[in-house]
């Protein structure tokens, strides 16, 4: 499977060499059970075996419905959950393996902007002790005036009048509390930045601002986006590639030209055709393929194809053969249905539990 | 397409004792709702839409809102009505879905019992019938297992499952009037087109009127056949769904529209969708709005004198298409509108005018980077 994608297509990406890599990873969660010393009664697994690499200066959009758990995967590339199996790799050093002070440098070159920009700011600290607490805590621009500069140079980045430095958060709007989470993210100078639904409490007005400033701003820093998010057309707007999850696996990826145009996998087709335009004579022509039914759980994940239990197209090798990803489409797409040729790994030798 | 008005409101007022001040949330809005017709009401948050259809069902509390106007439903005066007058109409008469289908629904009563309460109060239903009109209610929104869902919690329910049952409640007496407020917002696209299916077909086999609030004009344009661009507590526009969203008039109505990332975008030369075309700024508090036309200070066109110091009446704009008027209240009307499916298409009104508030246009006119 790693061979298929280490030839995924590296055209249209500033150079084609790993940032961050992803083999066999899995973070299960134990559930149930109840009380104390009892012993679980499932597991949930809510990353569930996924291969992925992030090409360094791309932006790779992450997209899935609620519970696929695509903020799990973000999460765990940057260790902020424990992988239960797997390797993450992050610039070459084993990212689960990483001791105290490996773990602090990856922390300063890895991170993350969260989805509420109402929960995610102290609402008791001004933007400048929020922004300036990663430099003190890497010790960067030592000197509290260099510091202050630092501050200032970063609210400037990010589109913000420098002298807002002293006020609180419950000062500024939602789209202003974004930018100032993302000053913060952008404080240690990381390679990488994980946006986890940034946009997805934001007016649409807003949205575009925070989505133009994000694209502005990888392009200028050079910086490795993974941008998260259940918003197909923002996700197609600002990726170089798209990574398109269900329950706990990747289930295509490719260039965002070629997923958003010409899917393969049944799921994609479906997530694609219910994004509504805002067009009244498009959507009135609009094919939709309307899924029934709700997302499994988590915690019990069909056997063989995980998408079979809503998809169109089921047929006999979905119930037996768990697919893989196989290249089809256009260069550098794969998806995995066994409709464009059953490869996979048969159920009977899938490990049980 | 519209038979009898279901609702008629007449210059709805709306103001808010705050302790910055009296807050003007909405300033003289005016629209009807026919028969089985969907009347769409887009706008960001803080443009007054949700909170003029909580006023139309006294839902706002006396001692801070001030409601004046008319709201007509189906003739009779929403806004002077008893208050135990208007708990009859809430339920047979007008029916609500909220956002949040978890804070809307009571976490430690059944579902079951929550449908029941509502078709109990407005009828001498038996519990016994009442329950087996719920679980018939359930089946109707396309809930799996409607009997076993009557006796389970709403955290037993996933996100659809929950919206899906805050569905069957508002619909639980057959409503004449039905107000979606950003029903779909909190959910998955897959599910998103479920509902919004569900409410069609209801729509079609009952004849209600609905009110869709939402800030997703996708949806706007699969469901409504009217719009209302609501900005500031006013409406800046209105029209069919292809005038407004097609031939947009007003410069905010083509903001929000330029600021879609679309699907189907075409790709530049570089290889790269071209940049979102933003609206500058922010929304103006409701306490502090400014004189003359309520967008200018955001208004990347302010072609007319006027714009700063009178405000322009809701004027037609266009012959309109379906038999009603297209209208738009601005000083600009001018101006190219943009040709449908191109997201850069607003970039020409893209004058970057100094923004509001303290963030500042940055994204707006460099926001390409290089």
């Amino acid at each position: 499977m790693s061979t298929a994608l280490s030839a995924q297509g590296t055209e249209r990406t500033p150079s084609g060499d790993v940032l961050v890599s992803a083999r066999g990873l899995e973070v299960h969660f134990p559930v149930g059970g109840g009380g104390l010393r009892r012993k679980p009664a499932g597991v949930l697994r809510a990353v569930d075996g996924v291969d992925l690499d992030i090409l360094r200066g791309e932006t790779l959009g992450l997209v899935g419905e609620s519970g696929c758990g695509k903020s799990t995967l973000g999460n765990a590339l940057l260790r902020l959950v424990p992988p239960t199996g797997g390797t993450v790799t992050f610039d070459g050093d084993d990212v689960t393996s990483l001791d105290r002070r490996g773990l602090k440098e990856m922390r300063r070159r890895a991170g993350m902007v969260f989805q509420d920009p109402f929960a995610s700011l102290d609402p008791r600290r001004t933007v400048a002790q929020t922004v300036a607490e990663p430099l003190e805590v890497h010790g960067l621009h030592g000197g509290r005036q260099e510091r202050a500069a630092r501050v200032g140079e970063l609210l400037e980045l990010v589109g913000l009048d420098p002298a807002v430095a002293g006020r609180y958060p419950h000062e500024f709007s939602g789209g202003q509390r974004q930018r100032v989470g993302i000053a913060r993210a952008l404080a240690g100078e990381p390679d990488f930045l994980v946006c986890d639904e940034a946009i997805a409490s934001l007016d649409v007005s807003v949205q575009a601002q925070v989505l133009n400033l994000l694209r502005r701003l990888q392009r200028q820093l050079g910086l490795t986006l993974l941008f998260v998010s259940h918003d197909l057309s923002a996700v197609r707007h600002i990726s170089d590639r798209i990574a398109v999850m269900y329950l706990g696996r990747i289930v295509e990826i490719g260039q965002a030209a070629a997923v958003g145009a010409d899917p393969q996998m049944p799921y994609t087709q479906a997530l694609l055709s219910a994004v509504p335009t805002p067009h009244p004579a498009r959507e009135r022509e609009r094919q939709r393929i309307v899924l029934t039914g709700d997302v499994p759980s988590p915690a019990a994940v069909p056997s063989g194809c995980r998408f079979r239990t809503r998809c169109p197209y089921v047929f006999e090798p979905c119930d037996d053969v768990d697919p893989a990803l196989q290249p089809v489409g256009a260069p550098g797409q794969l998806a995995a249905c066994h409709l464009h040729g059953v490869v996979g790994r048969p159920v009977e030798e899938s490990p049980a539990g | 397409m519209t038979g009898e008005p279901v609702l008629e409101v007449e210059d709805l007022r709306v103001r808010l004792r705050t302790p910055r001040g009296p807050a003007d949330v909405v300033n003289g809005l005016t629209y009807r709702v026919g028969q089985g017709e969907t009347v769409a009401v887009v706008g960001e948050s803080g443009s007054g839409k949700s909170v003029s259809v909580l006023a139309l069902l006294g839902l706002l509390p006396a001692r801070v809102a001030t409601v004046t106007g008319r709201a007509l439903l189906q003739g009779e005066d929403l806004l002077t009505m008893s208050p135990s007058r208007l708990r009859q109409v809430r339920g047979p008469g007008a029916g609500m879905v909220f956002q949040d289908p978890m804070t809307s629904l009571n976490p430690v009563l059944t579902v079951g019992r929550q449908i029941v309460e509502g078709l109990r109060a407005h009828s001498d239903m038996s519990k016994a019938v009442a329950r087996r009109r719920a679980a018939e209610l359930l089946g109707e929104v396309g809930l799996p297992d409607p009997e076993g869902a009557l006796d389970r919690y709403p955290h037993e329910l996933s996100g659809g499952m929950r919206q899906r049952v805050v569905i069957a409640i508002a619909l639980s007496n057959s409503p004449a009037l039905l107000i979606a407020d950003e029903a779909t917002t909190a959910l998955d696209v897959t599910v998103q087109a479920q509902i919004i299916d569900l409410i069609a077909t209801l729509q079609a086999d009952h004849g209600t009127g609905v009110i869709w609030i939402t800030h997703d004009l996708g949806v706007v344009a699969g469901i409504a056949d009217r719009v209302l661009v609501m900005y500031g507590g006013r409406c800046v526009e209105d029209g069919t769904v292809d005038d407004v969203l097609e031939h947009p008039a007003h410069p905010y109505t083509r903001g929000l529209l330029g600021s879609l990332p679309d699907l189907a975008a075409p790709v530049g030369p570089d290889g790269e969708v071209p940049d979102l075309t933003t609206v500058p700024g922010l929304p103006p508090p409701p306490t502090d709005l400014p004189p003359g036309c309520v967008f200018w200070p955001r208004c990347p066109v302010r072609a007319d004198p006027r714009c700063e110091t009178e405000q322009p009446p809701l004027a037609v704009v266009g012959p309109g298409s379906g038999g009603l008027e297209h209208r738009a209240a601005t000083w600009c009307t001018e101006g190219e509108a943009p040709s449908a499916g191109s997201p850069a298409a607003g970039a020409s009104s893209r004058a970057g005018g100094p923004a509001a508030g303290a963030t500042s246009g940055a994204d707006g006119p460099e926001g390409g980077g290089r």
